[in-house]
């Protein structure tokens, strides 16, 4: 007999395989997922889910698909939170000491409970990087918001209303555009390619036989 | 002592440690051209006859595919004995986008930007897609001992020969202004601090080209394109499928009926042009394999597609990563990104013999795995799996303490999460269903060879990689023919008039599939695999 533990579902009580995770165990007891589960693999933030373990009384959040069960647990899914995204063009905004206090002002009322870095289910620290986001130094923030999966965990938890995922990603655009560094390697090429420099050989190479192309791929230099 | 694994597993990894210095002197030997295709015939599933099915009716007909798929092509159209109404039109739009990850996102951005008025309709939420889940990086030659020849001759030749001319070229001569789109969008490319790109070998690769956003490339592609489409204003209809494309009176696609997968009520959407961005098969689980693949994965495109007539192209082509995890249970078929061989991981059999070079193609690769475990160097995994190991401890030795939390954070935050520390202990893999090869033919403008006003984008496609794909070429290929794609089906929408609707192409399929002779008790497209368990 396999080793079964006790979980409820929304309450209610099933009996599962011990080695499974939250999420399979939902399915072997019956449940067709549509909402709440979305790459299986911990990456995409669909499965945020809370729950307490009998007799403890602390309640803790976990991405579904990433959790194994353990006996006495009660189970939530979150499969939406309502988390709320500015729009921009991100062509029109830079990274000015300001522009965190015109899109997320709520995060200037953060009390400092760190319940949202409690809450992630990457085990980020979230607070710390809401703290760079309103000192407007994004790249720390975009550094350490950077595994975030916008599961919503933190948000649900957080006092301000601050919707952290949104924040973050904010910040890292904004690095990513504005505050990294250019690639000049990256720039002079796309030149090289518009100016038609590449053209010539790209047919030359398309018009070889397969046998002479076999000869240069097999025979071809690596870069060590 | 630090005993995360079984018994039988430490007993295993005495011998990785013990040869580990050994094998760090001296890098594996590639195989020769004849090698390999030795390798490959006798061990990779591609070639197992019995897992084939042929084709009975369509473009395709008297053609192989994988019997899931077959069985898919071959099933019902969800919509047979429905009443749906196509005078009622829910959605009127000029580009209407089938899927919400990177290729869907990329094209309506850019049909955005050429003015027309574009829709995505995707099964989960935008961005529940593959897209997310890349881990490795995408390819660009863009270094000065690179180009772009260089990188069409790894994608050919990675390819088996296989790959449509006219499709490499478009990937390689425009992946430069694809990464420099990304760029410039937000997307944090890992850079030196003199801006120049980190890039690294994958396999296959002769440069090293890859580049990565740490080992969350795909998640940062995702978010960021899908921040943009919102913050575009673009229409996003998420828990909506598409289970059939519609055409009109004049035998050009129109549209497609929609399936709210919440409430199970059908929907119209009427649109001149519509692109086919849905992904990936890996929920189908050809030949029983676990998979990397994202919840929705089940080849929904390819099916619906090939029932309004268009063709396929190296469907029975598939790729499985060689390193999937098989230990612990919990996540059976995660990917294992290819960038921990590209940081320095060997593959090891169980008795410590580093018995291939870590970075040959995927193919090849997953054939030594299954090799391996078949003539008895791998390991027992509980349950009955075997697996070899995959070296992780090296990437410190080689880079230094903090290379694996650095380079690699997902992939040690997802064993961490099980007792499992890939700094001190190797980790145990087997091949996943990762990605398929093959898909809907299209030409060098994203249209479809015979069907009016279809395109098709990303994963979906079948020739731009030939038989097998190099890590990274996809992430590029999502990017270059999703960009393309939105801006081919933007400017064709403003030329197209629409007829009347009809799915009369429904009717016709389930003639042919009847006077064949083929009934499979099942309706495609699949939408969703069926892991609920029912007891009874
Ligand atoms: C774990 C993993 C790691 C990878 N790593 C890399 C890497 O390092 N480098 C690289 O280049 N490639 C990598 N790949 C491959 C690459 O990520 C994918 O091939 C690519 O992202 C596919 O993009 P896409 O937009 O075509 O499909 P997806 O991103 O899968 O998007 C398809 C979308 O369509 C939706 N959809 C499906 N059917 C329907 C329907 N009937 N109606 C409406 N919507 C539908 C899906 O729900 C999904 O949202 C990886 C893949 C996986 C799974
Ligand atoms: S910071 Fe990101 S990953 Fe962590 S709980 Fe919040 S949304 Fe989830
Ligand atoms: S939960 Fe909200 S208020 Fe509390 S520390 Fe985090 S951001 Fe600040
Ligand atoms: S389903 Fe994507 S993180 Fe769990």
């Amino acid at each position: 007999m396999e080793n079964m533990v006790n979980v409820f579902f929304y309450g209610k009580k099933y009996s599962v395989p011990a080695d499974l995770t939250i999420m399979t165990a939902m399915e072997y007891a019956g449940y067709t997922l549509k909402r709440g589960c979305g790459c299986r693999h911990g990456f995409c933030g669909a499965c945020a889910t809370i729950y307490r373990i009998k007799g403890d009384n602390e309640l803790k959040t976990c991405l579904a698909c990433q959790t194994q069960v353990q006996e006495g647990m009660y189970v939530a899914s979150i499969p939406f939170f309502p988390t709320d995204k500015r729009t921009y063009n991100i062509n029109e905004i830079k990274p000015t000491n300001q522009i965190m206090m015109e899109l997320y002002p709520e995060i200037y009322s953060c009390i400092g409970c760190n319940a949202c870095t409690n809450a992630c289910t990457q085990g980020l620290n979230v607070m710390q990087y809401i703290a760079y986001a309103q000192r407007a130094d994004f790249e720390k923030c975009a550094e350490e918001s950077f595994d975030c999966v916008g599961c919503g965990c933190c948000s649900t938890r957080c006092p301000a209303g601050i919707s952290h995922p949104m924040v973050g990603l904010l910040a890292r655009r904004l690095t990513g555009k504005y505050i990294a560094p250019e690639t000049e390697h990256l720039k002079n090429r796309v030149e090289e390619i518009n100016r038609g420099e590449y053209d010539e050989l790209i047919e030359q190479i398309m018009q070889k036989p397969i046998t002479e192309m076999q000869e240069l791929y097999n025979t071809r230099e690596i870069e060590k | 002592m630090y005993t995360p694994y079984p018994e039988n597993m430490m007993e295993s990894i005495k011998k990785v440690e013990a040869s580990r210095q050994a094998r760090m002197a001296t890098e594996p030997r590639r195989l020769t051209a004849d090698e390999k295709d030795n390798l490959l015939k006798e061990f990779h599933p591609d070639y197992k006859p019995e897992a084939f099915a042929e084709i009975k009716v369509g473009p395709n007909k008297g053609e192989k595919a994988p019997l899931e798929l077959a069985n898919m092509l071959h099933s019902t159209s969800r919509i047979c004995g429905e009443n749906i109404d196509l005078t009622k039109v829910d959605y009127d739009v000029d580009v209407l986008v089938i899927g919400g990850g990177g290729a869907g996102s990329s094209c309506a951005i850019e049909a955005h930007e050429a003015g027309a008025n574009v829709m995505i309709v995707t099964k989960l939420r935008i961005g529940d897609a593959n897209t997310m889940m890349a881990e490795g990086g995408i390819q660009a030659a863009d270094k000065e001992n690179d180009s772009p020849v260089q990188h069409y001759l790894d994608c050919f030749g990675g390819g088996h020969f296989a790959a449509k001319p006219e499709l490499v070229k478009k990937l390689v001569m425009e992946a430069p202004d694809a990464i420099k789109w990304l760029n410039e969008l937000g997307v944090e490319f890992d850079k030196e601090e003199d801006g120049t790109m980190i890039t690294t070998h994958g396999g296959g690769t002769s440069r090293k080209r890859m580049h990565a956003a740490k080992d969350y490339s795909g998640a940062e592609i995702m978010r960021t394109l899908r921040d943009e489409v919102i913050n575009r204003g673009i229409p996003v209809v998420e828990f909506t499928s598409a289970v059939e494309l519609i055409k009109d009176d004049k035998g050009q696609v129109a549209g497609a009926v929609l399936l709210n997968m919440e409430t199970g009520d059908y929907m119209v959407a009427r649109a001149k042009t519509v692109v086919i961005a849905t992904g990936g098969a890996g929920r189908m689980h050809y030949q029983g394999f676990p998979t990397s693949n994202h919840y929705g994965a089940t080849a929904d495109g390819l099916v619906l597609g090939y029932r309004a007539g268009a063709k396929l192209l190296y469907q029975d082509s598939i790729q499985y990563h060689p390193t999937g995890a098989i230990y612990p249970s919990q996540i059976l078929g995660a990917l294992v990104t290819e960038k921990v061989r590209s940081v320095g991981a060997q593959l090891v059999n169980g008795e410590g013999e580093a018995y291939i070079h870590p970075l040959e193609t995927r193919d090849v690769n997953a054939s030594g795995v299954i090799r391996e475990c078949a003539e008895g160097r791998g390991v027992d995994v509980p349950g009955g799996a075997k697996g070899v190991w995959l070296d992780t401890p090296m990437i410190e030795i080689l880079g230094g303490e903090g290379t694996i939390e650095k380079r690699i954070p997902a992939m040690f935050r997802m064993y961490m999460n099980y007792g499992i520390d890939m700094r001190k202990v190797p980790i145990l893999i087997y091949p996943t269903l990762h990605y398929q090869n093959g898909g809907l033919e299209i030409g060098g403008d994203g249209f479809t060879k015979n069907i009016e006003n279809l395109l098709v984008a990303g994963e979906a496609v079948g020739g731009i990689h030939g038989r097998n794909r190099l890590m990274g070429n996809s992430l590029l290929d999502i990017i270059v023919f999703g960009r393309n794609a939105g801006k081919a089906a933007a400017k064709k929408s403003q030329e197209v008039t629409l007829g009347e609707l009809t799915l009369s192409h429904i009717e016709d399929y389930a003639k042919e599939l009847k006077a064949a002779g083929v009934e499979t008790n099942e309706v495609s497209p699949l939408l969703l695999p069926k892991y609920a368990r029912h007891e009874r």
